[in-house]
């Protein structure tokens, strides 16, 4: 293996990788191997994959090459090793979305997402572990064991994309998929020190996505940097017509944006968002971020944001009415898991799903089922929807003063694995800082922006009105060039704390 | 105890539920083919099948059905309308819920309009909502069951009528008003037998001369006319029986067994589902604007009852023969392509009796009718009735010529020609005829001069027997008149 290799996935660097096989500078084939050598060496420990595709990384290495010598044409994203959360189905590759009742099942088709970034020249290397059916926020709820934090594997790496966000920080892809329903992508990317994007929903498709809560899933990119979750957010966003609620304006110029710098930008600091339970230290660390991008050239504003406190509320009503809804066809009938030696149709059902799902999904079907009894629907699922439309419009008001407004991520860092897995409702409440932009649909990402005493990074969370992206990326590009956060490393990964 | 011996003291209060399956390509939301009679799950695709990650896709030509059959009833087509979703476990519903409208169907309102017992009748419509169809379980000899989900998504309106029906016969006139209404339109091939249209009917009585509806009882599993007069019958009977017993109605569904002639019950009103409805996130509202409603406007063809007026207003028909040409989408447009040929606009009467009388008598089912194989298209009934008319053959001659163009798939004048059986009318050669019967047959032609007029038919019937039957009939009598004088 070439030191050449070994640095660029060292760095990790989307858009590097990419450049170097264009350049000829390194074989993809080489740097699918590196990717798989790390994954050998260092998954075992993290349980970040659930199922790596070796030979069809491989196979595709050797195609973008063999395209390459030819001369033809590739995509932007011409032999860059990615890791795919196993919620995105995968054509001919086992899709389970960490459930035992989807065990065994290959999607006979693709998801948009993952064509579009096939297309691109991207390279799967295999799924990625995750909450069962993207249900939680510490990657404890996998069917299949946990996610181990590589800051610390004795912590979690956060959920539901647990597996997309400590893939990344470890080094065992150079960028990832993961989705957001009220958090997922956002908070796995603040307690694994990673940037985590998730885009406007209907910016990106769904189709291929296995539902949890239809209204609030987003899929979106996980990358080292700004600038790679912009190359990569690039490649998946924009309209398909086989997800009715995508958006068919055009997609903006994210990797251009993230130089775009902040100039006159107007950074919103809304003080609900500095609430009891913020641990002191993520407090500072997103203040001082915001004097950052403020020295920067951008202004600070204080916003208000009242109707904050309702939005775990609201998220969990309508996130698990919508859960309990999609997660009905999972019947044993048609595929997945299904009981044997039943004695009636209504056996079967529920011995299916009582075999299939783990705890926290049907922990959600029930909620979300006794949600939308007849006769209560005004009174908790119309209700929560009000409550989203005042959350909406909180937002909407704040952009009259403000073009994006900075958070905290998560009020807590990477907590120990079992620390709170019996307490679902703190970790419920955990997500405060993240509902809020699932329920209005707007623009977030999640960068690191500093590391706790204990060495456990931070993030802030950047929110921008609908389909402003691109100042997410200004604001995320300016702060990067400020600041080194994202060059850290664990050092048990990769025998360094700094790569440049 | 008789129906009439019940309905003396009870009245039937009917409402019906009619699903109608909409004749488009294509599932509502997936591009499976909709047709019918696919070898079992060939017409599945990951969506119907709900697979993980599918997400709908609205066909548009759906909408544009259902927006029509609002406009044809005089309903109110909702400006926005929106999907829902209606929870339940069964094997042949593949998503665990079925996309359906609930609190915003596509169409409030309107009515279904028919001729019943001799009169205008105007059955008012609740609601017209879109949703999609179900798959099939088969209970296979051996135990096990089977399930094909070809028909799952097939796009149905089902079209709500308020409890205005009174009578198990007037349910199903109403049914009947229907099919022809959605087969008018083009939007339903109204094949009963292979379930293009299904009904649920809900059902209750009340003592006679009283208000408050009685309990109801929903009948599941209706697919014929007959099926519907039988199955409301058969409750209305079930129904006062029990409360003449004393007993009371229970609130419940029940299925119709058309073999047994019975209903038994399926389940009662506390093991109803609740179908936890709520708005189906994966479609954005529906919107119909005035420029789609113009459009679906001007694209609708003359419907049933209009035809059924204009037949006796314009063309001065007998309301007998404008209710049998108006009551099939194909009878009408037969008739109607036959009447447009020169000359037939005057000759309406005589072409409703050629169609009435012969071409229906030959024709099992009115599709036949537009079937590009029909042996006697509409041009050429037309031709033989022009002939018939000018006189070329006689109206007895003209069944004989019917007969021949059915079976051999001749026009009308190459039957003629061929056979030789152009009316004899030139006035020489009959004359000549005439003159030769009359002498041959003194004695008769004597009693006739004394009296006897009904020996006209003897010489007539000579003269044709001479003629072959050619002999031109108005001819024939103008000449004897005078040989006889």
């Amino acid at each position: 293996m070439s030191s050449r290799v070994e640095s660029l996935v060292a760095s990790g660097h989307v858009a590097e990788i990419a450049t170097a096989v264009r350049g000829g500078q390194v074989r993809a084939r080489e740097v699918v191997e590196c990717y798989l050598d790390r994954i050998a060496k260092h998954d075992g420990t993290l349980g970040c994959y659930l199922r790596v595709d070796a030979d069809g990384a491989r196979r595709r290495g050797d195609g973008v090459d063999a395209a390459l010598a030819s001369g033809a044409t590739v995509g932007p994203l011409a032999g860059v090793p990615i890791g795919i959360k196993d919620i995105f189905c995968t054509e001919g590759i086992e899709t389970t979305c960490a459930s035992k009742i989807l065990k065994g099942f290959i999607p006979p088709y693709e998801s948009t997402v993952t064509a579009r970034l096939s297309a691109a020249g991207a390279i799967g290397l295999g799924k990625l572990n995750m909450d069962e059916f993207a249900m939680g926020s510490s990657n404890e709820n996998s069917a299949f064991g946990p996610v181990r934090n590589p800051w610390d594997p004795a912590r979690v790496p956060g959920g539901s994309s647990g597996g997309s966000a400590a893939a990344v920080a470890a080094g065992l892809c150079a960028a990832s998929l993961g989705t957001d329903t009220g958090g997922s992508i956002r908070q796995p990317a603040a307690l694994c020190g990673v940037t985590g994007v998730k885009a406007t929903y209907g910016r990106v498709s769904r189709w291929g996505v296995i539902a949890f809560a239809s209204s609030l899933d987003h899929p979106g990119p996980f990358g080292r940097t700004i600038r790679d979750a912009a190359w990569m957010l690039s490649a998946i966003a924009g309209y398909d017509p086989n997800d009715s609620t995508s958006i068919a304006a055009p997609v903006g110029n994210y990797v251009q944006a993230c130089a775009g710098g902040v100039s006159g930008l107007r950074v919103g600091v809304p003080e609900e968002y500095f609430s009891v339970g913020l641990e002191p230290e993520i407090e500072s660390a997103v203040r001082a971020a915001v004097e950052t991008i403020r020295q920067a050239g951008a202004t600070v504003v204080p916003v208000s944001l009242p109707h904050t406190r309702y939005a775990v509320a609201a998220y969990y009503l309508i996130s698990t009415a919508e859960a309990a809804s999609n997660l009905a066809r999972y019947d044993g009938i048609r595929y997945g898991h299904r009981a044997t030696n039943v004695g009636s149709l209504e056996e079967l059902y529920a011995r299916t799903r009582g075999e299939g799902f783990g705890s926290e999904p049907k922990r959600r079907i029930m909620l979300g089922t006794y949600v939308l009894r007849s006769g209560y629907y005004d009174a908790y699922y119309g209700k929560a929807q009000r409550v989203r439309r005042l959350i909406t419009n909180d937002f909407q008001a704040a952009f009259a003063d403000c073009d994006v407004i900075a958070t905290p991520t998560s009020p807590i860092s990477a907590f120990k694995i079992g620390e709170k897995i019996s307490d679902p409702l703190a970790l419920y409440l955990a997500d405060v800082y993240t509902v809020g932009p699932s329920l209005a649909g707007l623009p977030a990402l999640s960068q690191p922006c500093g590391f706790s005493s204990a060495g456990l990074p931070i993030g802030w969370q950047l929110i921008a009105p609908p389909l402003g992206e691109e100042t997410l990326f200004r604001v995320g590009g300016a702060y990067e060039a400020a600041t080194s956060w994202h060059q850290r490393r664990p050092r048990a990964l990769f025998g360094t704390e700094v790569v440049a | 105890m008789s129906i009439a011996d019940v309905l003396s003291r009870w009245e039937p209060v009917i409402g019906l539920e009619v699903h109608v399956q909409l004749a488009t390509k294509t599932k509502i939301f997936s591009p499976s083919s909709a047709a019918f009679g696919i070898a079992p799950n060939g017409a599945t695709d990951p969506l119907v099948l709900a697979l993980p990650g599918t997400l709908p896709r609205l066909n548009r030509a759906a909408v544009d059905m259902a927006i029509r059959l609002g406009l044809a009833v005089g309903g109110r087509v909702r400006p926005e309308c929106r999907f829902s979703r209606k929870h339940y476990f069964y094997p042949d519903l593949p998503k665990g819920y079925q996309i359906s409208q609930f609190d915003e169907p596509i169409v409030e309102g309107g009515g279904i309009e028919f001729l019943f017992e001799g009169k205008p009748h105007r059955v008012a419509l609740t609601r017209i909502h879109m949703e999609e169809d179900a798959g099939k379980n088969i209970h296979a000899s051996d135990g096990r069951s089977l399930v094909d989900y070809n028909r799952a998504g097939v796009p149905l309106c089902e079209v709500v009528s308020e409890p205005d029906l009174r009578s198990a016969e007037e349910a199903a006139e109403y049914v009947r008003a229907l099919r022809v209404l959605v087969r008018t339109l083009g939007i339903c091939d109204g094949n009963m037998e292979e379930g293009s249209l299904r009904c649920d009917a809900n059902v209750s009585i009340r003592p006679r001369g009283t208000v408050p509806y009685g309990t109801r009882a929903e009948l599941k599993n209706i697919n014929s006319f007959k099926n519907v007069k039988d199955a409301v019958t058969h409750e209305i009977f079930r129904q006062a029986a029990l409360l003449e017993r004393g007993e009371k109605i229970v609130q419940e569904t029940r299925l119709w067994d058309a073999n047994r002639g019975v209903s038994q019950s399926m389940r009662s009103k506390e093991d109803a589902h609740d179908y936890r409805y709520f708005p189906e996130p994966d479609l954005p509202p529906i919107h119909v604007d005035e420029a789609w409603l113009a459009d679906a406007r001007s694209r609708l063809p003359e419907l049933p009852m209009a035809r059924m007026a204009r037949y006796q207003q314009t063309l001065g028909l007998p309301e007998q023969d404008a209710v049998v040409l108006s009551a099939e989408r194909e009878i009408g447009g037969y008739f109607d392509a036959a009447l447009a040929h020169p000359g037939m606009k005057d000759l309406g009467k005589r072409l409703a009796n050629w169609v009435m009388n012969e071409l229906l008598a030959r024709v099992t089912d009115p599709r036949e009718l537009v079937d590009a194989n029909l042996p006697i298209p509409p041009a050429n009934l037309a031709e033989l009735v022009t002939l018939v008319e000018k006189g070329t053959v006689s109206g007895k001659l003209g069944k004989e010529v019917f007969a021949k163009m059915w079976d051999e798939r001749l026009t009308a004048s190459a039957i003629v020609e061929r056979d030789g059986l152009a009316q004899v009318s030139d006035s020489g050669e009959l004359e000549g005829i005439c003159v030769q019967v009359v002498a041959a047959n003194p004695d008769e032609v004597a009693r006739f001069r004394a009296g006897d007029k009904k020996l006209q038919g003897f010489f007539v019937g000579q003269i044709m027997k001479q003629t072959g039957g050619k002999a031109n009939p108005k001819a024939v009598s103008e000449i004897l008149g005078r040989l006889l004088k």
